[in-house]
């Protein structure tokens, strides 16, 4: 069974006045079939966490140690990474001019699969996922998140989970930037992976709005680059009535 | 103008300068916030056009149509030095369809001269110097269904040359002129496209890295006559071509592709010039480039002319560079103008971007790895031109040579 352990990790960035420490020692684990809401204000550091466990390069790792299945993750390149299984979600997926949904799609399933999908097969697949996501075929012809509005762009990054099929899904504030029916049609196609059993899910989120369809099996309120709290699903209902103020009292928020 | 040697993007799109109908060049004056009126765009060029090196001063950097040049790289071919050097060899193949003829001439023949004037010293120099011009027939109303091609392979030294197509009325060809090898080159090609005649004219320039060539191509279109240019290089330290266009007489199509690679000190100048002197003609015009490694210098400047006399014109023009790594540097500059409001439309755009980290980022953490994510982007930065040339062949040969230069990718 796919497991992610994160221990006491430390993450800095690079500011005008030299490092800034944004994850003071986070300790979690995931796995296979769980769901993990994390949970907190803007500037809490939850978005950090999430980047950094995909490898972006802006984000520097000081201590602590990330492993998938007892690898070390932080040793691994962002491409490694992905074919190891974790994937992220983004809050922001950037344009690719020039390069058609369709073509990245298959790409980066040949890459993450380590062989190019059988033709026929894949057109399939990719027509039924996107369906699932009431998806306009004509999309896989335009260029990957080129003019695309908020909605499309989350629909696209889960329409890569449902393909990709990664052991651990970090699904960065997938919820922003949604209206109603937007985020119904795309907590489904979370919904759909999850219940394969096969991914553990970590859900950053500033809101419990998502929690309605997406059931968490764990809450953990993060602050001041840490988890201060976890908990059931419960704890979300308490952050719905009481918000994040008794945690970012004194606190190091932003 | 996209002046890009920093991580962020430059993007101009669209604007046009729109004169009263019939008031000539009223692009300036009280009101229009200019303080004196803009010559014409050939009135830039310092000289005027002429067959005579003579006329034309030696160029020293400054003058608008030299400026991006670095002319100590250019051989001795615009200040007299390379006209007095050792003449090199071209091996020349020639591939010519049946009906098709060919001929080399002396510069008093009459097919020579048809299309334009050399506009700037080399070109002129290139018409002073060449000592025999290789002439292209395809005889009126001949369809050819496979390309003219015409193999150029320099072995060195200096070379003046001079190339007449002359396509009669009603023929359909593609001509392909593909040079390699090495040498420094100054050259004119005069493209004739007659009366509801069809040509496609592609220049290969898959120089040797250390080769130096000018080429001017001047293009004269026909009434309802169609003309394609595709200019492709990828190989050279300094080439700068500078396709030109004028019509003959009304109902003319001219549509102008490019494509270019510039590596680690490579520099690439496209220059275009596109004359509408004549009512109800059409141009169009995309080029596309990418650049990697220390100094590679792309330079491209779109210049379109409607006079007053071009009612009914139709034009548009791209630029679109993409930068893959730092160190790079591009200029890119559309010049539209509109001497009357009484046309179908006129627009350009011109956009440099950098495939930046935030991309290579989004690919990577889809699996696909850093050499691969960069292919990816650039292939399809390509591809959406190369499609349009319409000739599968090339369109072939093209995308096996982008891949080839991905392959040199710095990573």
């Amino acid at each position: 069974m796919a497991t992610l352990e994160i221990r006491d990790l430390h993450v800095s960035v690079e500011a005008e006045n030299g490092p800034r420490e944004i994850l003071r020692g986070v300790d979690l684990t995931v796995k296979q079939g769980e769901t993990h809401a994390i949970m907190g204000p803007n500037g809490s550091g939850k978005s950090t966490l999430a980047y950094s466990l995909a490898g972006h390069p802006k984000y520097t790792v000081t201590g602590g140690e990330v492993l998938l299945d007892g690898e070390d993750v932080l040793a691994m390149s962002v491409d490694e990474r992905a074919r190891a299984g974790v994937f992220l979600a983004m809050q922001y997926p950037v344009e690719v001019p020039g390069v058609s949904v369709s073509n990245f799609l298959r790409t980066a399933a040949t890459a993450v699969r380590g062989e190019a999908p059988k033709l026929r097969l894949w057109v399939k697949e990719v027509k039924e996922a996107m369906a699932g996501l009431q998806m306009d075929p004509a999309f896989a012809e335009r260029n990957v998140n080129e003019g695309f509005s908020g909605g499309e762009k989350k629909r696209h990054e889960i329409l890569q989970l449902e393909l990709l099929k990664p052991k651990i899904a970090i699904l960065d504030e997938t919820d922003s930037g949604l209206d109603v029916d937007a985020l119904r049609v795309v907590s489904e196609g979370i919904n759909r992976v999850r219940e394969s059993g096969e991914v553990g899910t970590l859900l950053v989120t500033h809101y419990t709005r998502i929690l309605r369809y997406i059931k968490p099996d764990h809450v953990h309120v993060f602050a001041a680059g840490r988890i201060v709290e976890s908990g059931g699903a419960e704890l979300a209902d308490k952050l719905e009535n009481e918000g994040y103020e008794s945690y970012v009292k004194g606190g190091a928020s932003e | 103008m996209a002046d890009v040697n920093t991580p962020s993007g430059s993007t101009t799109a669209g604007s046009i300068e729109v004169g009263t109908a019939g008031a000539g060049a009223q692009l300036a004056g009280p009101g229009t916030g200019r303080a004196t009126v803009k010559q014409p765009i050939d009135a830039r060029v310092s000289v005027k056009p002429s067959f005579d090196v003579n006329d034309f001063p030696v160029p020293h950097g400054r003058e608008e149509d030299w400026r991006f040049t670095p002319l100590h790289r250019l051989g001795g071919l615009h200040d007299g030095t390379a006209a007095e050097a050792v003449r090199g060899e071209d091996k020349v193949d020639l591939g010519l369809p049946e009906g098709v003829s060919a001929s080399l001439v002396g510069r008093d023949d009459e097919r020579i001269g048809k299309a334009g004037k050399p506009v700037d010293r080399v070109a002129a120099q290139a018409f002073s110097s060449f000592e025999q011009a290789l002439v292209v027939t395809v005889p009126k109303e001949t369809v050819l269904t496979e390309p003219v091609r015409i193999d150029v392979h320099a072995e060195g030294g200096v070379r003046f040359a001079h190339v007449v197509i002359d396509v009669k009325p009603f023929a359909e060809a593609v001509v392909v002129i593909n040079h390699t090898g090495t040498g420094t080159r100054a050259a004119n090609v005069e493209l004739l496209v007659g009366d509801g005649a069809k040509l496609t004219f592609v220049s290969v320039q898959d120089w040797d890295r250390d080769a130096v060539h000018a080429s001017q191509h001047t293009a004269l279109v026909g009434r309802d006559a169609s003309f394609k240019s595709v200019v492709v290089t990828f190989g050279g330290d300094l080439v700068r071509i500078h396709p030109r266009v004028s019509y003959a007489a009304p109902g003319g199509e001219a549509e102008l592709f490019g494509l270019y690679f510039a590596d680690a000190g490579q520099h690439l100048e496209h220059r275009l010039v596109i004359d509408h002197d004549t009512p109800h003609c059409r141009s169009n015009v995309a080029y596309k480039g990418a650049l990697q490694g220390q100094d590679a210098h792309a330079v491209w400047v779109g210049d379109v002319l409607i006079r007053a006399a071009a009612e009914g014109t139709d034009t548009y023009e791209l630029n679109r560079n993409l930068v893959l790594t730092d160190g790079a540097r591009v200029d890119s500059i559309p010049n539209l103008e509109i001497e009357t409001g009484e046309i179908a439309g006129a627009g350009h755009a011109s956009a440099t971007g950098r495939f930046d980290d935030e991309q290579l980022f989004y690919l990577q953490a889809r699996g696909i790895p850093a050499d691969e994510a960069r292919r990816l982007v650039v292939r399809g930065f390509f591809a959406e031109l190369v499609q349009q040339i319409g000739v599968a062949e090339i369109q072939d040969r093209l995308m096996e040579k982008i891949e080839a230069e991905l392959e040199e990718t710095v990573a």
